[in-house]
């Protein structure tokens, strides 16, 4: 069957925007969690954030002014831009004048699309201005806006999509894409998700009383996955992309590979047991990580590091807990362990691919990024795994396998098992 | 205004949905919005908004359904002028 590496990635992260300046941030563990003022004088109990920095003059590099034009979708400016970067690092062509490239398509999940837009539509619509919504409302706000600008920018011919999984999004994007190149159906896919950035798509998860509130007068000490002191999550936004091929086409391209797909799974817990809307039934959570290790053909003993969901909420724990049970590794035997969420909070829908781009650089690259806020590992982490499995500091380490996992409302999972290429 | 006049007042109105700059450099009556100046159709629906927001004028979605070139354009915008 098809092999499928990666020949590309782009990253709008809160730390970092392009690959080198995040992969610069992970390593050196610079933190992209701010204070947002606006999040305080809407009086939230969370009033610091991880919104990534967009200059105009970035903007411009990938929008035309026409599209800038009443725009108002930091999703779609998000995914636009790193699923742009993914393709140029993959060296392929944009060529306005060909014809649809049939074999290249994209996954690209969002959470929702455009909520200020749809904030500013509601607005106009209750006060009777529908018909001066202007063209862009639709494009704009449908979930699938980001799938749409970019098959439009790049001329994708294949299957042009957006997938939706709530925190899993990202890492199911990554895996749909995998299959149908798996399959034979595509040569090369766009895989990556988005999440919007502000008020009005942080608050339900505010009203949750599930973010970091104890923190808001020392934003970059308010994510603290894994840690005793942790106290819910740090709502973050961004996008990330990976350029999936088909080996063969990478190959004959001659293009750099930065690593290997060996494959993953999706499930979910069915809310049934101890799973619900919001909390994930264990046994999904361990079925979901065996079996991406049997699609992957691999055995447990194989993993190096594990880059985890782990929010920072109470449920890092139980998260971890899952992992000794999937792999049947505790104690010194447990493989490393990161979050990046310590660093750029969790960034909901766009979470699952930054941190797979981010799962990515350090196979390429060859380092597991350091745990930030972490100093006071949780005594119920520590009662499980080797409290050194879980680095405080980036280590050369050189990892040759390493799984990612994204859990998500809905009691869905999603894990996926990158190695280091080698033909 | 005359219908030169009009036509002056038209073009920055539609020069940032205009992908051929050639039509657009000899802009006249006889200029079709979508086959020569190539304007994706949706756009003719902020074209009409800029247009009323411009002359302070109101035009009607059966205008707006006619309003496919700069002939078109210009007699809706005279005739809505002289009503006010």
């Amino acid at each position: 069957m098809t092999r499928v590496v990666i020949t590309g990635l782009g990253v709008v992260a809160p730390n970092g925007v392009g690959v080198p300046a995040f992969s610069t941030a992970i390593k050196n563990g610079l933190s992209g969690i701010m204070h947002d003022p606006l999040l305080e004088r809407l009086q939230f109990s969370c009033q610091i954030a991880g919104t990534p920095a967009i200059s105009e003059d970035l903007k411009r590099q990938y929008f035309t002014d026409l599209e800038l034009r009443g725009f108002n979708s930091t999703g779609i400016l998000y995914g636009v831009i790193a699923g742009m970067q993914a393709w140029a690092d993959a060296e392929l062509p944009i060529d306005a004048s060909s014809e649809p490239d049939w074999d290249s398509g994209t996954v690209f999940g969002s959470g929702t699309s455009g909520i200020d837009k749809f904030r500013e539509s509601i607005y106009k619509v209750d006060d009777l201005q529908t018909r001066r919504l202007g063209s862009t409302v639709v494009a704009q706000t449908m979930n699938s806006g980001v799938s749409a600008y970019l098959g439009g920018k790049l001329g994708l011919g294949n299957q042009v999509t957006t997938n939706s999984s709530a925190c899993a999004t990202g890492t199911e994007a990554i895996l749909m894409a995998y299959d149908r190149i798996r399959s034979g159906r595509a040569k090369r896919m766009v895989a990556g998700s988005t999440g919007d950035s502000g008020p009005y798509i942080w608050a339900g998860f505010d009203a949750l009383r599930v973010c970091s509130s104890q923190y808001n007068e020392h934003p970059q000490q308010g994510a603290r996955p894994m840690s005793a002191t942790a106290g819910g999550f740090v709502p973050g936004s961004g996008a990330g992309a990976l350029l999936l091929e088909d080996l063969e086409s990478a190959l004959s391209r001659g293009v750099k590979i930065y690593a290997e797909l060996l494959g993953g799974q999706v499930n979910s817990g069915g809310q049934r047991g101890m799973g619900s809307m919001t909390a994930p039934n264990s046994d999904a959570v361990q079925r979901c990580i065996i079996d991406a290790l049997k699609n992957a053909g691999i055995s447990a003993m194989d993993i190096d590091a594990i880059n985890g969901h782990l929010t920072a909420t109470a449920k890092d724990a139980l998260e971890i807990e899952n992992w000794t049970k999937a792999l049947e590794r505790n104690g010194k035997n447990f493989p490393y362990i990161n979050s990046l969420k310590g660093l750029i909070g969790h960034c909901l829908s766009a979470a699952g691919s930054i941190e797979s781009v981010a799962t990515v650089l350090q196979l390429y690259e060859g380092f597991l990024f350091g745990n930030s806020n972490c100093n006071d590992l949780h005594p119920d982490i520590a009662a499980l795994i080797d409290p050194l499995k879980v680095p405080l500091k980036t280590t050369y380490l050189r990892p040759n396998i390493v799984a990612k996992a994204s859990f998500g409302f809905g009691d869905v999972n999603a894990c996926l098992i990158f190695k280091k290429f080698n033909n | 205004m005359n219908r030169e006049e009009l036509i002056d007042a038209l073009r920055p109105i539609i020069a940032p949905y205009t992908a051929n700059d050639d039509a657009f450099g000899s802009l006249s009556e006889d200029t079709d919005f979508i086959h020569d100046l190539q304007i994706n159709s949706a756009n003719l629906v902020d074209i009409v908004l800029d247009i009323e927001e411009k002359f302070d004028i109101v035009i009607d979605n059966p205008d707006m359904e006619r309003m496919l070139n700069v002939k078109a354009a210009i007699d809706i915008i005279e005739s809505k002028l002289q009503m006010k």
